[in-house]
């Protein structure tokens, strides 16, 4: 297309934050209470409203510390659940502020259920039961209060690289042929994780119909890739045990009403599993269905009848399409168990630990860029209060950071490059649609790269065969990937990063030569967790002259 | 996943520049058609969050689960108050279901 006709728009702020979901609004918010004179600006690719994960809502706070439990006792957890190898440092200064950031939400009108003597209602020791239908809303009211500008469908593609240091993004506006320059004098990355890496479990009209947000494309991972920026055990996918058909989540029925997890002969099976490790859950699950025991299922039959109203209710909050299902079929919860399945895998560092290589501080290897979230690495098992809690973190070393520090301004042979590489799709005559390309990488990965159909399984040859791939793929798209309005030109670039986030990742799954986490990264040729050797971090920096990636491995260590 | 409008219910929402469905879809799949009505662009890429059937001010969104996946023909659609959600279920067989559900509570107004 001719560029020429894009109208390019300058702005400028103290602090700029790529993505208004849970972490990114909750920086914005700090910076603001912290110093009311710093200039932040929001760029959300959707409405701060209802953007990102939290969308639909959430029927629970999945991570607060409960009588009895410590900071010290979540790492012990979170540690344990991941096989031993986390960023102690990192899921510490979680634990430590958890409790304060979820009061802080119900100080903004989340409504948390109480038991009789007023205290939140438990279900586990680590999770409270919310009315969450109203979270994003709540927590986006409480960011226009803050003061921050927020600067909606605006689509960030790359960072503003000045003299080795973040000093802004770019982006475009989803609405109109619009490219904007934002310079900065520091960057939060909060733009969430990645989905639609992997062929989905529907097809045709339900494609979507996946846990995490589709919407998250891991843009935030693929902007710091093509920046420099150091990655992080990509390899731990996170594979969500869900509902079958809707995806609905499960902790609902597990922890909130103790349903049975059984199969087909009726069966409990996780104990003849060893551990009940998120992980082992579901690879219990695809084990049980390749010995002829499936489909497995969550038995909510003893659950009594004044319980099905509730369970709706809880599941209205946050997941709808299991309530059409039970009327679809003309049940109730209690009247049939829910027969359930594993997700397609996702790359992100809040349920997995994928992501941005951070200090306790979520300073990325990048200077002037920090990351929170499901953007940021080595520290599993945030859910909401945790992304808060980065968010926080992130926001702080960053006012530290900006001080003396004048705006820089992006070069005009800078612009014109990225403006260039942004808008050629639109109006390419030759070249394939955004979601051919979106269907040939999905069937890359799920077939070569251990996808649903493949079990979660992972080999050598078959990594081999989708490194090759997605390379000749990564290349195909960018000499031909075509958009015929605004709306396909944010699919291509959504593509364009979920082609670099596969890659990344197929790297990551090759080099882990163990296998630490049962299903989200289970190497048939190499079946044993193997501590000695790879009680290690797997990290990568990308090269974008040579397209070529680079492993680095980073010892692990505790905190002593 | 699957939402749809029901076009003799929908305005556009009159003057306004945006109507919320558009605003707040997080896919941005909704627009105001020739017609001045709202429109789903592709509804094969909707991930079931509700957020337009909330926002319609008139009730004229309804998400639906898709033949494909079992759909039958129950509907949900969602009247938003201040600080409440009034969710309803309509089975196929047209019987109904209310679900009144308490959903902010303006602590901060205080």
């Amino acid at each position: 297309m001719n560029a020429g006709r894009v109208k390019i728009e300058r702005k400028s702020a103290d602090i700029v934050i790529v993505g208004g979901g849970t972490a990114g609004c909750f920086a914005a918010v700090t910076i603001k209470e912290m110093c009311p004179s710093a200039d932040v600006l929001v760029v959300e690719k959707a409405h701060v409203k209802r953007s990102g994960c939290l969308a639909a809502g959430v029927n629970a706070i999945n991570a607060y510390l409960g009588p009895g439990e410590t900071p010290e006792s979540y790492l012990d957890y979170v540690k344990r659940d991941s096989a031993g190898l986390v960023r102690e440092d990192l899921v510490l200064s979680i634990g430590q502020r958890l409790n304060r950031v979820t009061e802080k939400l119900e100080s903004w009108g989340l409504p948390f259920l109480k038991d009789e003597s007023g205290r939140y209602k438990f279900r586990g020791k680590r999770s409270v039961e919310i009315n969450g239908e109203h979270i994003k809303p709540v927590i986006a009211s409480a960011l226009r209060r803050s003061g921050a500008g927020i600067l909606n469908r605006a689509v960030a593609t790359n960072y503003v690289v000045k003299d080795g240091r973040a000093a802004g993004v770019f982006a475009f506006s989803a609405r109109e042929e619009k490219f904007y320059v934002i310079s900065a004098k520091a960057v939060i990355c909060a733009a969430g994780g990645a989905a639609g890496i992997y062929r989905p479990n529907n097809g045709g009209p339900a494609r979507h119909k996946m846990w995490y947000c589709p919407f998250n494309v891991g843009t935030g991972f693929a902007m710091g890739l093509r920046a420099g920026a150091e990655m992080t055990t990509f390899e731990m996918r996170f594979i969500a045990l869900r509902i079958k058909d809707v995806l609905s989540p499960t902790g609902t029925v597990v922890q909130g009403v103790k349903a049975r997890q059984i199969n087909a002969l009726g069966e409990e099976y996780l104990n003849r599993y060893g551990s009940d490790s998120t992980p082992v859950r579901l690879y219990a699950t695809v084990e049980e269905n390749k010995a002829g025991r499936g489909p497995c299922y969550l038995d909510l039959t003893g659950l009594p009848d004044s319980d099905n109203s509730r369970l709706k209710e809880a599941y209205l909050n946050m997941s709808p399409g299991i309530v059409l299902k039970w009327a679809d079929e003309g049940v109730e919860p209690n009247g049939k168990p829910l027969e359930i399945c594993g997700s397609e895998p996702y790359v992100v560092g809040g349920h997995g630990q994928a992501g941005y290589w951070v200090d306790s501080r979520r300073r990325t290897t990048l200077e002037g860029l920090f990351a929170a979230g499901d953007a940021a690495g080595g520290a599993p098992k945030k859910y909401v209060s945790g992304c808060l809690a980065e968010g926080e973190i992130a926001a702080l070393a960053a006012l530290e950071y900006i001080r003396g520090i004048e705006v820089p301004a992006a070069g005009d042979q800078e612009v014109a490059a990225e403006l260039g590489r942004v808008f050629e799709p639109l109006g390419r005559q030759k070249g394939a649609a955004p979601d051919d390309y979106e269907e040939r990488l999905q069937k890359i990965m799920d077939e070569y790269a251990g996808g649903i159909s493949a079990n979660y399984e992972l080999s050598g040859p078959k990594l081999l065969i989708a490194r090759e791939l997605l390379r000749e793929l990564q290349d195909e798209i960018s000499a031909n990937i075509s958009a015929g309005d605004m709306h396909e030109l944010v699919k291509a670039h959504e593509v364009i990063d979920r082609a670099l986030v596969a890659r990344v990742l197929v790297e990551h799954l090759l080099y882990r030569k163990e296998t630490r986490w049962r299903s989200y990264q289970e190497r048939v040729d190499y079946p044993v967790r193997d501590d000695r050797r790879w009680l290690v971090f797997v990290n990568s920096v990308y090269d974008g002259e040579t397209k070529n990636i680079r492993i680095i491995e980073r010892p692990w260590k505790g905190l002593g | 996943m699957a939402v749809r409008v029901n076009r003799s219910l929908c305005n556009g929402c009159g003057d306004m520049a945006e109507p919320m469905c558009v605003a707040v879809c997080p896919g941005d799949l909704l627009y105001r058609d020739e017609s001045n009505r709202c429109a789903v662009r592709d509804w094969r890429d909707c991930w079931d969050c509700a957020a337009c059937v909330k926002e319609c001010p008139r009730q004229a969104i309804e998400m639906f689960l898709p033949v494909q996946i079992g759909g039958r023909g129950s509907t949900l659609t969602a009247r938003s108050g201040r600080g409440r959600i009034t969710w309803k279920l309509t089975r196929p067989d047209g019987k109904e279901e209310i679900f009144e559900i308490i959903n902010q509570t303006f602590n901060e107004v205080k």
